[in-house]
């Protein structure tokens, strides 16, 4: 258990310290790191010198913030919408909803519906064809499913309609589901990158993700490391890359620990289904 | 009789649901545009579409863009890669998820179990792009990897140049990633077993061992039924995005899969559509997956997903 838990951990303690690494000493140790070598922010400082770094956690903030409203609003419509009891259509709509979870068109077509809609190298692209996750969109009605059917009731006695059934009676009842989906929605969007990948021209709009991707997967840094002398650019490279991967996951490990329960629960809702 | 009541019960429900309906309105026209379109749009594996023309302009071509592909050289490839990288990963990811849930099940400290715990889920909130990166300089040859290698006496090589080496990385890293939440769910079905089922086991003189075979895993054993079948629903659908992350023209012939072919023939060579024609094969492939699946599951037990 005591394995499990250190070879689970330890990758991510070791990104940390080489993070804080002074990169000459990094360069020539070799083998698995106890603590940070040499401990300097050297390797932070350049990478917040880097503009696009910047403009990725701009872009990424907008896309997660208004792309998790719009989640929730339609994913909210449609999960009321299939948890009410006595709608005709709901079995055909249901059927509609669902079936795009087993079958899909591909790829390519998914593109070109995309770029025919006149999204390409839009940041709407990266919110508008991913709106409802069918998945958490049934998670959410069965949250919505679970409230007693005795509030709906005196509330109609009372005249309300659908909406205020929605929104004074279901919502708040509801607001432990609705936060699981916000977390799901958001961390989704922070952590995407295909899409900016294949639907993003300008470099300015790249969410954090794409860059980051420049940096680790491409090894194209030469963004950053102007200014420093050849030699040592590849040292330096080494432990910014590192750097550069605690600030673009920091938001989310600093959040996790708080909402982890919060997690847990939206899969146990889901189970509950299932 | 029958259309009478139908027309009935139509002004009825529409007067009652209105507002309902307009609410599901926006709901139905986003499924429509980018779900339902593509699907219509993958008509163009049947054609040789050409963007100018547009879809129904394109010559009409049958199953040419398929029997190319059959013919192909790169169809036993992909495919034979779609299949180990996928069987690999259920073989050894899928059972894993299962036995971390029976140990921490097994932990009496709460303050451990929850450490554990979050320690184990964190990995699966790490982008993609963060673990393809972390594993690339692992991997490389002045790594960590290659460091513990060279300790032991062995030559420093760069591993993801090597084909023979993707689907353990692969493989390793995807187990890393999902065991923690994977075993989530089967916490929860752990939790749900009646304690006094155990008791009772041990006043029969079972051991541990026994019991866990005879009580455990009986009672789980539904969940991992449907999780199976989720799962193989998907299984041509190989996580595309992390081995479009990791691959390199040097171990094509072990880590391309279908889905990352036809992201390469699709968008970047705009070979639209042939590459539509190779998706449409593995969506139909992942279906009648889907449905055998299924229906073996109903079959041997009555768990079915539907």
């Amino acid at each position: 258990m005591l394995f499990m838990i250190i070879v689970c951990f330890y990758p991510m303690l070791y990104v940390l310290f080489v993070s804080f690494s002074n990169a000459a000493l990094f360069m020539e140790h070799q083998g698995p790191l106890l603590k940070p070598l040499g401990f300097t922010l050297n390797s932070y400082k350049m990478v917040f010198k880097d503009p696009m770094i910047l403009k990725g956690y701009v872009n990424t903030i907008f896309i997660v913030v208004v792309g998790t409203c719009i989640n929730i609003i339609m994913t909210a419509l449609c999960a009321y919408f299939l948890s009410r009891k006595n709608v005709m259509f709901r079995t055909p709509i249901m059927i509609f909803v669902t079936f795009t979870m087993f079958f899909g068109g591909g790829l390519i077509p998914f593109y070109l519906t995309v770029r025919n809609v006149g999204l390409y190298n839009s940041h709407w692209a990266l919110i508008l064809p991913t709106v409802i996750n069918t998945y958490n969109m049934i998670i959410m009605r069965t949250g919505f499913q679970g409230i007693p059917d005795s509030m709906e009731e005196s509330a109609k006695i009372d005249g309300a309609g659908h909406l205020t059934i929605l929104f004074r009676i279901i919502i708040p009842l509801a607001k432990p589901v609705i936060a699981v989906m916000v977390l799901y929605y958001a961390v989704g969007h922070w952590n995407s990158w295909f899409n900016a990948m294949i639907f993003l021209q300008d470099r300015e709009k790249f969410p954090l993700q794409l860059i980051l991707r420049e940096i680790l997967i491409q090894n194209d840094m030469s963004q950053m490391t102007t200014g420093v002398g050849l030699l040592d650019q590849e040292a330096v490279a080494e432990t910014i890359k590192y750097a550069v991967i605690v600030v673009a996951t920091l938001p989310i490990l600093l959040i996790y620990p708080f909402l982890q329960k919060y997690f847990v629960q939206g899969i146990m809702i889901g189970a509950i289904k299932g | 009789m029958k259309t009478k009541s139908f027309r009935l019960r139509f002004k009825k429900d529409l007067q009652q649901n209105w507002t309902l309906y307009l609410l599901i309105f926006p709901v139905i026209i986003y499924y429509f545009i980018f779900h339902y379109r593509p699907m219509g749009g993958a008509i163009i594996a049947f054609k040789d579409y050409v963007p100018k023309k547009g879809i129904w302009g394109s010559n009409w071509v049958g199953f040419k863009h398929f029997i190319n592909f059959f013919k192909s050289n790169f169809f036993f490839r992909i495919f034979k890669n779609t299949v180990v990288i996928n069987v690999s990963t259920l073989i050894f990811g899928f059972p894993a998820p299962i036995i971390l849930a029976l140990l921490i099940n097994e932990i009496k400290r709460k303050n451990f179990k929850k450490t554990v715990q979050t320690i184990t889920y964190l990995p699966h909130f790490i982008s993609l792009v963060v673990v393809a990166g972390v594993i690339k300089d692992f991997t490389a040859d002045y790594g960590i990897i290659n460091d513990i290698i060279a300790f032991f006496g062995g030559e420093r090589r760069t591993l993801l140049n090597f084909p023979h080496l993707f689907v353990p990385i692969y493989v390793i890293s995807d187990i890393w990633q999902g065991v923690g939440w994977g075993s989530i769910i089967y916490l929860a079905a752990l939790s749900s077993i009646d304690p006094a089922l155990y008791e009772a086991a041990e006043i029969d003189g079972a051991g541990r061992w026994k019991q866990t075979l005879a009580i455990t895993i009986p009672s789980i054993l539904p969940t991992i039924v449907i999780m199976l079948i989720l799962r193989m629903g998907s299984i041509f659908n190989v996580g595309y995005e992390k081995i479009i992350l990791l691959y390199n023209p040097l171990i094509y012939e072990t880590s391309d899969v279908i889905s990352s072919f036809v992201y390469r023939r699709g968008l970047l060579e705009a070979n639209y559509s042939f590459s539509t024609a190779v998706g449409l094969f593995n969506s139909v492939l992942n279906f009648s997956m889907l449905l055998i699946a299924n229906s073996i599951s109903r079959k041997v037990n009555e768990t079915s997903l539907w």
